[in-house]
């Protein structure tokens, strides 16, 4: 199920569980939208680790909380401090990619 | 008769804590053990793992790195008895299994504990078990969290949406 979602003056397509369908769609202010939605407080580091996580998908690589401790933009306990309640599937939303589907 | 009830119902409170008990050291359930706390993590629920009885080599040093998969008395892994008990034959097995897991991105049960760790998983070890098979806690991870008796892992359970697995 697709739904259209409006984030400040923009309007985006979404799933069912509010993940962004269209990458081409995302600008800064919806990922801030998302990250209120998400009760997450934006800083620089924040946006480091959405940039890292935009680059892979745009790469095609597949995300797991591995690979991001691997990365040298976010240690694995830094990456729960920033997003906790759920790591990997809260940062994904907001840098408006898929859910990962990594069990890891 | 009554239908079974399959909705989702309004009250439902979703898991808040996971509590793993680690009895086994065979390396297939040592990961089942490990990718269900990590994955409780990723989904932010709080998770703890108990290793007792041989659930301790998994955080034994020297022992954590050379965990075999069971090639006798295990159907699933199609294997005759008699062959499987052939010398190599675990060796074999298991090395087949951690390349596919690699394939995966499964990481060395080492670097996997290190990211429970990382990720703020408990690891407690059993008091009972280590006085039993003489194992000293200078043997086991530095990431280890401490060493408890049951009533101290069923106290830490305390609280609403708590789970508790065997394995």
């Amino acid at each position: 199920m697709i739904v259209d979602k409006i984030y400040g003056e923009l309007c985006v397509t979404c799933n069912e569980q509010g993940y962004l369908t269209d990458l081409n769609q995302w600008t800064k202010d919806v990922g801030l939208e998302i990250a209120k939605e998400e009760n997450i407080v934006m800083t620089d580091k924040h946006w480091d680790v959405i940039d890292y996580l935009q680059d892979q998908c745009r790469k095609q690589v597949a995300l797991s909380i591995r690979k991001i401790g691997k990365s040298g933009v976010v240690s694995i306990k830094e990456f729960y401090q920033l997003f906790p309640n759920g790591p990997l599937k809260i940062s994904s939303r907001i840098a408006g990619i898929p859910k990962p589907v990594s069990c890891i | 008769m009554t239908s079974p009830e399959t909705k989702k119902k309004e009250d439902k409170k979703p898991i808040k804590k996971m509590m793993l008990i680690l009895s086994k050291a065979t390396i297939d359930n040592v990961y089942a053990c490990f990718i269900l706390a990590n994955g409780a993590r990723m989904e932010g629920i709080e998770s703890e793992i108990f290793f007792t009885f041989f659930g301790l080599e998994a955080i034994t040093k020297k022992k954590l790195e050379h965990l075999h998969v069971a090639t006798v008395g295990n159907p699933g892994m199609h294997i005759p008895t008699l062959l499987g008990g052939l010398p190599g034959m675990e060796a074999f097995a298991t090395n087949m299994m951690k390349s596919e897991m690699e394939k995966l991105d499964i990481p060395p049960v080492g670097e996997f504990l290190e990211i429970l760790s990382a990720s703020g998983t408990k690891l407690w070890a059993c008091k009972l078990a280590m006085d039993m098979f003489h194992i000293n806690e200078k043997a086991l991870i530095d990431d280890l969290d401490g060493v408890l008796t049951v009533g101290d892992f069923y106290t830490r359970a305390q609280g609403e949406n708590t789970h508790l697995l065997f394995i």
